[in-house]
């Protein structure tokens, strides 16, 4: 029970610094629109092709986005030597990244859903009618790029070039991601949506997965 | 020294068999014809590189709960020895995709799953080389490399789980191999294992020279 109120007070101070300078939030969804605009000179934006490539350049641009987006995520911590005390406020270490991946969850779905809109304008595609289905699928594969994510963001913040590595560790991670979530999105965006559980399946094992392995060893990679 | 020239020897020969079993004794296949040979060395090599990951994994778990060092170096030294194993595996499936699918690469899922595994066992190299303190790069690579094994089923469960071109496993299932092309199969499997296996030992002892000579130049600067 403890776990959970710590995770509680620690996620509101990570919610609290983010919606008061709105700088991951900004950067994220600016740099996802570039991304998007940038892909339609690539090839012809219609509606058919859209159905086909849209999700996955979509995807690459929430993956790529979040490379970033996580960047910071312990960084600010080491900068300005907080993390020790975070450690000391704690019963349980792992509430300290249980709050950053949830945090870090809301501002992925957050930016996904807000441009999700903007791609559905720019490449004719619709989705309202099977929005709740997207969130699901946008909420799975946030939660397993922000598990992933949060661990090797607190890798990278010990090591040098520190904002080349991240991408480096965590986008051939993210494979087991990026095609369940890809299909997933394509089976909704088609003239006849289907929400596809074998897909999301995988996306669940992958959650489940790493949020195991992050309980059972994250502890290890606050050590100072 | 002496103990390691003999298993070097024996496993020269050991190889030496292997490859006279897979050109001379194996039978020719029908369809695929000469270029099947091949699947002496890609699969078995698979396989192998898929060992020297476990025994990665099993050297940073270890070394996670006991910090001794001896397991760091097992785990860095599988993982050199793992991308090699998986080198060999994605040199020769082109070479074997050409004439059978007419293209040097195909977005197969186990190919695409084994390059992935690559490059995540790249990652996982450069990750060692960006941290100077020797403490704190074994236990990050540690994680990382508990990470990055939990990729591996992926590898396995990718043939199941999306379409895929690549043949279907025929040596574990009730179809099967040839008995003689799976006699030299097993025989090539158990000199790659042997290969690996002297490879990560020599991988070792290397890094333990390392470490030792670091310790020295440390004392040395302190007096």
């Amino acid at each position: 029970m403890r776990l959970f109120s710590n995770t509680a007070v620690l996620l509101q101070k990570e919610l609290q610094a983010e919606f008061r300078s709105h700088e991951l939030l900004t950067t994220a969804s600016v740099f996802i629109l570039i991304v998007i605009v940038l892909f339609s000179f690539t090839f012809d934006p219609t509606s058919a092709e859209s159905r086909k490539f849209g999700p996955g350049l979509l995807w690459l641009a929430f993956l790529f986005s979040a490379s970033l987006m996580l960047q910071p995520c312990f960084l600010k911590e080491r900068t300005n030597d907080t993390l020790s005390a975070l450690r000391l406020v704690v019963n349980d270490p792992f509430a300290i990244f249980l709050a950053k991946l949830c945090a870090n969850t809301i501002f992925l779905l957050v930016t996904e859903l807000l441009l999700l809109f903007v791609f559905a304008v720019f490449y004719n595609v619709g989705v309202i009618a099977v929005f709740p289905q997207l969130a699901l699928v946008f909420f799975l594969g946030s939660m397993g790029v922000a598990t992933t994510g949060t661990a090797l963001s607190a890798i990278s913040s010990q090591a040098r070039m520190r904002e080349v590595l991240l991408p480096l560790l965590l986008l051939p991670l993210l494979v087991p991601v990026l095609i369940p979530s890809t299909e997933a999105t394509k089976a909704l965006l088609e003239k006849e949506p289907v929400l596809r559980w074998d897909w999301l399946g995988i996306l669940i094992a992958f959650d489940v997965v790493f949020l195991t392995a992050l309980w059972l060893f994250g502890e290890y990679l606050l050590e100072e | 020294m002496i103990k390691t020239g003999v298993y070097t020897f024996l496993v020269c020969a050991l190889m030496g068999v292997t490859a006279y079993a897979a050109f001379f004794i194996a039978p020719t296949e029908a369809t695929m014809g000469l270029v099947q040979r091949i699947f002496y060395l890609h699969a078995p090599s698979g396989m192998t590189a898929l060992s020297a990951f476990l025994v990665s994994c099993i050297g940073s778990v270890a070394y996670i709960f006991t910090r001794k060092p001896k397991w760091d170096w097992l785990a860095v030294s599988a993982a050199e020895v793992g991308i090699a194993f998986c080198t060999v595996v994605l040199l020769t499936g082109p070479i074997w995709a050409k004439p059978a699918w007419g293209v040097w690469w195909a977005w197969d899922a186990r190919l695409t799953s084994t390059l992935v595994l690559w490059l995540l066992y790249v990652a996982f190299l450069i990750l060692r080389t960006m941290i100077e303190d020797s403490d704190r790069r074994a236990l990050v690579s540690a994680f990382f490399g508990v990470f990055t094994f939990l990729d591996v089923p992926l590898v396995y469960g990718s043939i199941w789980w999306w379409r895929t071109q690549h043949p279907q496993p025929v040596v574990f299932t009730s179809a099967g191999l040839e008995p003689t092309m799976r006699k030299v199969f097993y025989l090539s499997w158990l000199s790659l294992t042997c290969l690996m296996a002297l490879l990560i030992r020599q991988r070792y002892e290397l890094e333990e020279s390392r470490n030792e000579l670091q310790m020295l130049e440390q004392e040395l600067e302190a007096n």
